[in-house]
């Protein structure tokens, strides 16, 4: 078994607000991320996943495969937009790096061919990470 | 869901490695330079992970005000700018990276109800870093 992580960089703008809370809830819980006019962050994701080397090709997977799915799920969807308006999973989920990261996850979970997806971390900023690693 | 959420902290402290269990000489071949008995210092890059479902009115695994808190008051205010040599966990133990790596999660372990701890991992340099998680695997 060998794993192969690839990264890739999206900016992208959010804000935390549950609608059940009242308003003094959503300050308390969220703070200056509770700013409906949002906020952004250089995201860096990488995407992690394990098999066999193909003893023919030597890869585990096809990184060109892995990078077009990680472009068309991912990239294109969050790149440059604001996560609360224009990325549907976040119209009803509070966009936090822990649901952003299991996002990423259930975007490529069945897009990728051979290779088992093993691990998504998304960095929100150098000092503060998520992974997920499928439910467990 | 459960996620792992990881945090970075930074601290400075100055620290010589010198064990009473050993002779002068051996201490010296031991530890070589860091066995200068006027101590030395680093930059410490602390990571803490920790774990658990994430919770669907928040989308979080723990607030991170309540993580940063408790790290910044129990973790960082003790070592910061500190001789780890002085220090009441290290009057019988030689505060090497490793130990204080292990003393940091019995901190956290001990005293942080909000996560499940799942690994500390501090590093030392950005040569060489050490990882401990209360002798559990440690998930990759």
């Amino acid at each position: 078994m060998v794993y192969l992580t690839r990264k890739a960089e999206f900016a992208a703008s959010h804000y935390y607000h549950n609608p059940d809370f009242t308003p003094e809830q959503n300050r308390a819980v969220f703070g200056k991320c509770n700013n409906p006019n949002g906020h952004g962050h250089n995201y860096t994701l990488e995407v992690t996943v394990k098999g066999d080397v193909d003893p023919r090709s030597g890869f585990v997977v096809d990184l060109k495969q892995l990078k077009e799915v990680m472009h068309r799920e991912v990239l294109d969807a969050m790149d440059h937009r604001f996560l609360n308006k224009e990325v549907p999973e976040f119209f009803t989920q509070i966009p936090t790096t822990e649901n952003l990261a299991i996002a990423v996850w259930q975007r490529l979970e069945s897009k990728l061919q051979k290779a088992t997806l093993h691990r998504v971390r998304v960095y929100e900023t150098q000092d503060l990470f998520v992974d997920f690693y499928g439910e467990q | 869901m459960k996620a792992h959420l990881t945090r970075r902290y930074r601290f400075s402290a100055s620290h010589r490695l010198n064990s009473e269990k050993m002779s002068a000489e051996e201490n010296l071949s031991t530890y070589g330079k860091c066995n200068n008995p006027h101590g030395h210092g680093h930059n410490y890059a602390l990571e803490v992970t920790v774990s658990g479902q994430v919770d669907p009115a928040t989308g979080m695994v723990c607030n991170l005000v309540d993580l940063d808190g408790f790290v910044s008051r129990e973790v960082v205010s003790r070592y910061d700018l500190e001789n780890l040599n002085t220090l009441q966990e290290f009057a019988q133990t030689v505060p090497t990276t490793e130990n204080l790596c292990v003393e940091i999660y019995e901190i956290l372990h001990r005293g942080f109800q909000k996560a499940h701890l799942e690994r500390v991992r501090l590093e030392e340099t950005m040569m060489n870093s050490f990882e401990y998680s209360g002798g559990s695997e440690i998930l990759r």
